[in-house]
């Protein structure tokens, strides 16, 4: 007869913490920011190796799901973790059974089920990095959902900006451009915002999202106000997500009149950023995009170290973001 | 008006109970007999005539509630809610009529449709079921149904609901052959070219997390224009869910103009704001939309003062799949039969912010009279249709333990305060735990 085993709650070995991900800036403390700057600075170093390669994640799996086009951050996740060892596996949702109807969730289980510690994804809805988090076991990096957030965008922007000053508290961040339908400009607002930088957001009325002020910042249509910024970040007019027929502003040509971010617009001196991609001579003149004080280029190879320290810091490190599917509180 | 089954009527005494119905001056602990289905006697220590006792002790017995928005998705969409299962939880809810509306597949448009959907009704009903008919064929705004036949067939008034009349030209037209059809419009108040792309309230919260803006204003620029459209033609209209601050000042106003305009709003849009939407959960994606602090205080003191005067659950039930994706690939609708009473007590009772006997009486004589239905009510002579509740006790709202056929209710998860024990509807045991 099978001996009875009393199983007691203290001597069952300790639950693991809840899995940690990264799906907004608002769920960061200006301390998880720090840490990972440090880290995405540390990692700058390590690359100016002559062999660039960290054993650090040796053996894990990052899975990138991409269901949205994507050339800097798919290409700079993909890097960050070869840089550190890990293996990748990249899926986009073109040529797969996404264009046969498959679902989300079937496509996030099945992938899942290849057991990735990593899961990035890239959505053209709010909110999907979220529900992946709940329907696989892996940490989940948003890598941009719809007009929500793409925090490492966010993350990026800070290294970018801290490299340059040596700080951010303080500075003065313009925002110019097509607000309403970015994720950049939500992510980095909080991002700014929580760091200490100031935030003046410069659009047409109609792409100044209602109530956006609630963020920490101020909002004007002037485009003369960028005069004063220590950084202008400019927004592409993203024309794929605008409804037809809105009417946000008459044509790009009025837009690119009025609120194009143009070398006379610009003290000399004042440092330029753009997520990419440019839409030359619309939001962005192509004097100034390719002006040494665009920090253009810079971005983008801060991309590459602030997502290995994404990376790391889910994988070894201490809380970057925990969020529970928690149940809204009823009011 | 109402289609229902022909079950036997009950024999029943409840003893010990609140009961607890403030439109006839009752509020006493009292005995309650149902005598073959009609209330026979109300006082202490009745004669039990052999019925079957219900011990009530420490419960309140109340007028059954009436819900005049509800989808039953019947015909169409049976993966979500059937008749059967429809009433059954409408039942559960205490609920002892409910009204269905005609945005199904195929919309309610004719004498067909409707004649098939009450006799669906008569074979599976738990509860009595009024259907509305659509307003215009197809409810694509152009084209009038034949109203007057659709009436004489059994519809209890007429609806686009999903959609709104867009067309002033084909409203007023509506309004003008209620003349004949001697019933109500029941109007889904939306300005679509402002609403347009909206997911949620705009507003702080909405900038925030990147959703689509639904404006307050899409809403109440176009119950102005009912309203004004409906003093001109001097016919009476109903306005359904109503989510914003400047739509209840703009029925209030009517009606001090003489507007005979009735108005309903919903247990989520009086519990919650837009900030709930934070959590991205799709069982907070509904039409109109979740608004702000201010908007439901407005609803609130409204539902107070009888500018609103009837609570609507607008259940609408969604399949599991087509609820689990990101918010905005998820259609509107949320469930709410289950829960309205338990969601209000705990929200607006509970806290202090409506009395019981205010919420009582716009789930049932209020939400009753909208349609010129039966006020339950409990008074000797009446059918018994009656709601017993437990204010003391808590529950936790699972998946499981819902009747209805989809589970997308905004309450997942929560625990709430009040529990329905019995309803009788229309002098039957329409649901008992």
């Amino acid at each position: 007869m099978a001996d009875i085993r009393v199983m007691r709650e203290d001597l069952l070995p300790p639950k693991p913490p809840p899995r940690r991900h990264l799906i907004s800036i608002g769920d960061l403390t200006r301390d998880d920011v720090e840490r990972l700057l440090a880290t995405a600075r540390s990692f700058e170093r390590a690359l100016e190796r002559e062999v660039k390669k960290l054993p650090t994640l040796r053996g894990r799996l990052v899975l990138n799901l991409f269901f949205e086009s994507s050339t800097r951050t798919s290409s700079s996740f993909e890097l960050a973790a070869k840089r550190l060892s890990a293996d990748t596996m990249s899926f986009k949702a073109s040529g797969s059974s996404v264009e046969k109807g498959e679902s989300l969730k079937d496509t996030a289980i099945t992938l899942g089920a290849y057991d990735p510690d990593v899961i990035v994804i890239r959505h053209g809805e709010i909110g999907a990095p979220q529900l992946v988090a709940g329907w696989t076991g892996a940490h989940v990096v948003n890598a941009g959902d719809g007009k929500h957030q793409h925090p490492t965008q966010a993350l990026l922007d800070l290294y970018t900006i801290r490299e340059e000053f040596g700080r951010i508290d303080g500075l003065h961040v313009a925002i110019v451009g097509d607000v309403l339908h970015s994720r950049v400009a939500r992510s980095d607002i909080q991002a700014l915002v929580l760091m200490g930088a100031s935030v003046t957001v410069v659009a047409p009325p109609s792409l100044i999202p209602r109530g956006i002020e609630r963020l920490g910042c101020e909002t004007t249509t002037d485009i003369a106000a960028i005069a004063a910024a220590d950084v202008v970040y400019v927004l592409r007019m993203q024309r794929e997500r605008m409804l037809e027929g809105a009417n946000y502003v008459p044509s790009l040509r009025e837009y690119a009149a009025r609120w194009g971010v143009t070398p006379e617009r610009l003290r000399p001196g004042q440092k330029v950023m753009h997520p990419g991609p440019m839409n030359r001579g619309v939001e962005i003149d192509p004097v100034v995009a390719d002006a040494a004080d665009a920090l253009i280029e810079t971005q983008v190879r801060a991309g590459l170290v602030t997502r290995m320290a994404v990376l790391y810091d889910l994988l070894t490190h201490g809380p970057v973001a925990v969020r529970s599917a928690a149940i809204h509180e009823v009011a | 008006m109402l289609a229902r089954s022909d079950a036997p009527s009950e024999n029943v005494v409840f003893t010990g109970a609140r009961v607890l119905d403030p439109a006839h001056g009752l509020d006493a602990e009292v005995d309650v007999r149902v005598d073959d289905g009609v209330i026979g006697q109300i006082g202490a220590q009745l004669d039990h005539n052999e019925h079957r006792v219900v011990d009530a002790h420490g419960l309140v017995l109340a007028p059954a509630f009436v819900d005049p928005h509800v989808h039953l998705r019947v015909p169409g969409r049976e993966d979500e809610e059937t008749i059967a299962t429809g009433t059954a939880a409408a039942a559960a809810g205490g609920f002892c009529a409910i009204v269905a509306m005609p945005n199904t597949e195929p919309v309610v448009d004719s004498a067909a449709v409707l004649g098939s959907l009450i006799d669906d009704a008569r074979d599976h009903a738990a509860i009595p079921v009024g259907f509305l008919a659509a307003i215009t064929k197809g409810q694509d705004g152009s084209e009038l149904t034949e109203m007057a036949e659709l009436a004489d067939a059994g519809a209890l008034g007429f609806s686009d609901d999903g959609r709104p009349v867009v067309s002033p030209g084909v409203m007023r037209r509506a309004l003008q052959y209620g003349a004949v059809t001697g019933r109500k419009l029941a109007l889904h108040c939306e300005e679509p070219s402002l609403a347009r792309g909206g997911q949620m309230h705009e507003g702080a919260v909405s900038a925030e997390l990147g959703f689509g803006g639904h404006p307050s204003i899409a809403e109440s620029v176009m119950v102005e224009r009912d309203l004004a459209l409906a003093a001109y033609e001097e016919r009476p209209l109903h306005l359904l869910h109503l989510s914003a601050a400047e739509s209840v000042a703009a029925v209030r106003a009517a009606r001090e103009q003489g507007v005979d305009a009735s108005a309903e709003a919903t247990p989520h849009h009086l519990c919650l704001t837009d900030e709930a939407v934070r959590s991205l959960d799709s069982n907070l994606k509904m039409n109109p939309p979740l608004r702000s602090s201010t908007d439901r205080a407005a609803l609130i003191e409204a539902l107070r003062d009888g500018t609103i005067e009837a609570i609507a659950t607008d259940h609408a039930p969604h399949a599991r799949h087509e609820k689990e994706v990101p918010f905005e690939a998820a259609p509107f609708g949320v469930t709410g039969l289950e829960t309205a009473f338990a969601a209000l007590y705990t929200n607006l009772v509970d806290t202090g912010l409506v009395p019981l006997e205010t919420i009582l009486q716009r789930m049932s004589a209020g939400a009753a009279r909208v349609y010129g239905l039966d006020e339950p009510q409990i008074t000797v002579g009446a059918r018994a249709n009656l709601v017993l509740l437990d204010l003391n006790a808590t529950w936790r709202v699972k998946e499981e333990s819902f009747r209805s056929r989809s589970r997308n209710s905004w309450l997942l998860g929560a625990t709430l305060r009040g529990k329905v024990r019995m309803t009788l509807a229309d002098g039957r045991v329409a649901f008992s735990a």
